[in-house]
């Protein structure tokens, strides 16, 4: 009984990078390393507005004086920025109106990956914004939105065609000085989505990012921007993968995201980066900031996330509870195995009156990986009545694996009530003979727990991405009951 | 970071002003570990907000002061202490009063009770058991993160010692009383060493006291090794005034089928800071910490708890309440480390506070490590106020609102206090818990030395 669990373990857990292949695109890079030239030439090959060459430099002088942080419970190799490429873009790309000037090999890519950059042969409605390596190359049901008024872009062509929303916006979550990787990301993003729901519009379709590492040794830094004016509503979906390669790749994006009055949105991220190989060779380094602010009155922004790539995940997406009345809210799975490693979680500031936030986070951990969860739950003196709620549990799958949990809990108001859970287990040898004993056998009963267990999350994604992620997780776990 | 703070080079020049005195009076042995520790010390410095133990204490409101003096015991000292009797009703023990951290040396200076138990000072049991000493000194009190433990392993000179043989169960438990007396502002180290043979029992009462209303800061560490099936609880009682910082490391190492506990009730106090470090290690052993804290004006209380299992089939356990009035700050740090290997682990942990008003703080930052599977390991934290509907529940039975606060908060705190085994010390902290949440109790009112 026992081995042959182990046995199913090590099979659940063994299971192939499916979205590992590299495609031979032609690319356009620029030498590698990093100066104050390498900035100029990213903005002047993005023929960028001086505007934004000065916010780039500024950050990339202000990153000269930073060092990387060592508190997060993590082994990083250090890197070396000298070494990586900041710029690789797909070639002929020269306004791209429709399919066919799309580079075939490109488009094969997103085929195997299963984005659609069709628009007519996709069934439901979820627009997508394709990035690959550092440049998006392909936006699609632009028009069917543009309709309602929403925009929904490249970055690059945002900074063109909305300078004025850009500049008002870009920065005011996080900060250029915000942190190591927000700040080196000010200085070399090279692209990412722009999305802009006007006053009273609700979204009709999913949006969707899905970003893509082809290159090797390139760093991937987007930067997305949604920006939810009043009483609007929108789902957005990101999604991500890489080659399998034997060498780190950092990618370093930001999220910002603003809700104004009444405004709600809907984050969900299904992150499959390669997680490097058994020996813990190779995989992303995936270091984001993601921060939303719930501006106005009521407005709500909620968080869901499946973390089962890279090879280290290192990431908080945030919420700024300004408003009054305002919810956030954070789901997430997270799963560990091998090799990989992962400290994430979320901080909730609660700064206007009756504001709510919920957490939940179920973090799986197998083989030798490790899983923390470190989130902040701040009350601000003004905050009246803010509520908070958190879950945090570990499911331990294996030995050699371990589950961390870092709390912070943080209150400045008597009217406050903050709750914090966390519980650590592995899966109950009686859980599973319970299964058993009704001809569930033992793989299957394994699947079936680990799934009733992030069901909590993966209920808050949108189906189709729900459908994706439940077998996501049952792959990344292959082989790791034990 | 670079450089040296301020702050830490106040106590190098500190070590450098008193090391040849003190180490004319100590052992040899317990000399042997202060270049290392002093070493040690100068790297990590007095422990700022930067560091994460730390994050929530700021340690600089008592360590940057210029304390006239560093305290090392002259005889005339003890006769002061001799007058102090603490008069908790039926509670029968065996008492010990010691000024300053330091041992009356006009008594015994290491005397045995009838049961075999020795107790006495530190430095003079250098000597007599110095293949003990070898044994536990300094073996326990491990850090490299905190400052502190070596700025205590350079510079202390002496403390309390008890030794229980095998197989010794002491029925009366041994009462320390601490007092703190100066005639100016004082700054005090002490090191306590206790050591427990297999099989053997004791419970142990800490009572901290003030007699002077000069500021005082006390840097204690406290080292305790509960052998094999042995049985050791120890209980702080914590009553101070405003201008004494109290920062207190415990560290409880068990060995196999053991059980201890920790109960630290603060009931008043400038800057306390207790960190207890509970290391299982050995298969079956068991550890409970408890810890309650009433705080106002502008007092601070840091909890931080360490509990690490290196063995398997060990249960610990962690309970820690605090209510918070006025401008005080508190702050609960509690980890449970599980190491790899350390299957078959029970760990639990509860942290609850309460906010009286809009100007107290507390922040709360429990923490779970774990690398192993077979485990069972929760943690729970909440912050608040108090139950509105439970307020309203007494109301509408006809109890006013200022009893029914106060029936909620004692029943709050009595949570904590009845994991208190000694009966008479269980009812006197209800009744001082009473006093000091009606508001008529601002420190020990039984206390023969009415200090003000």
């Amino acid at each position: 009984m026992e081995k042959d669990q182990d046995k199913i373990l090590s099979e659940v857990t063994t299971g192939e990078y499916k979205y590992g292949f590299y495609s031979d695109i032609e690319m356009e890079r620029i030498p590698k390393g990093l100066s104050e030239d390498v900035v100029r030439l990213i903005s002047a090959k993005k023929m960028e507005p001086e505007w934004l060459l000065e916010f780039r430099l500024k950050s990339y002088r202000h990153w000269l004086t930073m060092k990387m942080p060592t508190w997060p419970n993590l082994k990083i190799p250090a890197i070396n920025y000298q070494e990586i490429i900041f710029y690789a873009a797909p070639k002929q790309r020269t306004n791209v109106n429709s399919l066919d000037d799309i580079d075939p090999e490109l488009r094969k890519t997103f085929d195997k990956l299963g984005i659609p950059l069709t628009e007519q042969k996709h069934l439901a409605g979820v627009a997508v914004d394709a990035v690959i390596d550092s440049v998006s190359v392909k936006t699609t049901f632009k028009e069917t939105l543009a309709e309602m008024g929403i925009i929904f872009c490249s970055f690059s062509d945002a900074v063109k065609e909305y300078p004025d929303l850009v500049k008002r916006y870009m920065g005011s979550v996080v900060p250029y000085t915000d942190n190591f990787f927000a700040t080196l990301n000010s200085a070399v993003f090279s692209d990412g989505s722009f999305c802009y729901i006007p006053k009273g519009v609700r979204c009709p379709m999913e949006l969707s990012t899905y970003f893509r590492i082809n290159s090797a040794n390139t760093g991937q830094f987007e930067r997305t921007l949604l920006i939810a004016d009043e009483e609007s509503y929108v789902s957005y979906l990101e999604g991500c993968t890489a080659p399998s390669r034997d060498e780190n790749q950092l990618h370093a994006a930001i999220v910002e995201i603003v809700a104004e009055k009444n405004a709600e949105v809907k984050y969900s991220t299904v992150q499959n980066w390669y997680p490097g190989d058994k020996e813990g060779r190779g995989g992303i380094f995936n270091f984001v900031t993601k921060r939303g602010m719930c501006k106005g009155e009521n407005s709500k922004i909620s968080w869901t996330q499946i973390e089962t790539g890279s090879a280290i995940t290192w990431k908080y997406p945030s919420c700024i509870l300004r408003g009054d009345n305002s919810t956030g809210e954070f789901y997430s799975v997270a799963v560990t195995n091998n090799h990989q490693q992962a400290d994430t979680g979320t901080k909730m500031t609660h700064i206007g009156k009756n504001t709510k936030s919920t957490i939940v986070s179920k973090g799986i951990s197998a083989g030798m990986g490790q899983n923390s969860y470190r989130g902040l739950v701040k009350v601000l003196k003004n905050a009246t009545n803010a509520r908070n709620y958190s879950q945090c549990d570990s499911l331990l799958l294996g030995d050699k694996c371990g589950a961390h949990t870092f709390p912070y809990i943080e209150v400045d108001n008597q009217t406050a009530i903050v709750e914090h859970e966390a519980t650590t287990s592995k899966i109950g040898e009686d859980q599973i003979f319970y299964c058993n004993q009704r001809g569930i056998s033992t793989e299957d009963a394994i699947g079936l727990i680990v799934n009733g267990y992030a069901r909590e999350v993966i209920n808050k994604l949108p189906m189709e991405f729900a459908v994706e992620a439940q077998k996501l997780l049952q792959i990344s776990l292959e082989g790791s009951v034990g | 970071m670079n450089g040296i703070s301020e702050v830490t080079e106040r106590y190098l020049q500190l070590y450098k002003d008193n090391i040849e005195k003190i180490s004319g009076i100590s052992s040899k042995y317990i000399n042997s570990f202060r270049a290392g520790a002093f070493e040690k010390f100068r790297e990590l410095g007095i422990p700022t907000k930067k560091n994460e133990a730390y994050k929530y204490t700021n340690l600089n409101i008592f360590f940057d002061h210029d304390y006239k003096s560093y305290f090392l015991p002259v005889e005339s000292d003890f006769v002061k202490a001799e007058k102090f009797r603490c008069d908790v009703a039926d509670l029968d023990t065996h008492g010990i009063v010691l000024l300053n951290g330091f041992y009356p040396t006009i008594n015994d200076k290491l005397r045995q009770l009838p049961s075999g138990v020795w107790v006495g000072s530190l430095n003079e049991a250098a000597t007599k058991f110095a293949d003990k000493i070898e044994k536990h000194y300094g073996k326990y009190a491990k850090s490299e993160t905190d400052g502190l433990i070596h700025l205590n392993t350079a510079m202390a000179s002496d403390g309390i010692f008890i030794y229980v043989p095998e197989g010794v169960i002491l029925t009366k438990p041994i009462q320390i009383v601490d007092l703190v007396q100066a005639d100016d502002d004082m700054f005090n180290q002490h090191r306590n060493l206790i050591i427990i043979e297999k099989s053997a029992q004791i419970s142990l009462i800490i009572c901290d006291h003030t007699l002077s209303p000069h500021k005082s800061l006390t840097n204690a560490v406290t080292e305790v090794f509960v052998g094999e099936n042995a049985h050791f609880d120890i209980i702080r009682v914590q009553n101070e005034h405003n201008n004494a910082g109290k920062i207190t490391h415990t560290f409880i190492h068990q060995e196999k089928n053991s059980t201890a506990s920790s109960n630290n009730m603060t009931l008043h106090g400038g800057l306390i800071r207790n960190s207890t470090y509970h290391h299982l290690g050995g298969d079956g052993a068991e550890s409970h910490s408890y810890g309650l804290f009433l705080a106002d004006k502008f007092q601070h209380v840091d909890n931080f708890v360490n509990v690490d299992h290196a063995f398997p089939n060990c249960t610990s356990s962690q309970l820690f309440k605090g209510v918070l009035d006025d401008m005080a700050t508190g702050a609960f740090n509690g980890r449970i480390l599980v190491r790899p290997g350390a299957q078959g682990t029970l760990a639990y942990q509860k942290s609850n506070s309460i906010l009286l008003t809009d100007d107290a703080k507390m922040d709360t930052k429990p923490q779970l490590e774990i690398f192993a599977d077979d485990v069972k390991c929760s943690h729970g934290a909440t912050v608040g106020q108090l139950d509105s509907e439970a307020l309203f529940y007494l109301q509408s039975r006809g109890i006013n609102k200022r009893e029914a606060r106060l029936m909620l908060m004692f029943g709050f705190a009595h949570e904590v206090i009845q994991n208190i085994k000694i009966e008479p010390l269980r009812d006197r902290m209800d009744n001082l818990v009473m006093q000091r949440l009606k508001g008529d109790l601002s420190r020990c009112a039984s206390c023969v030395v009415r200090c003000t």
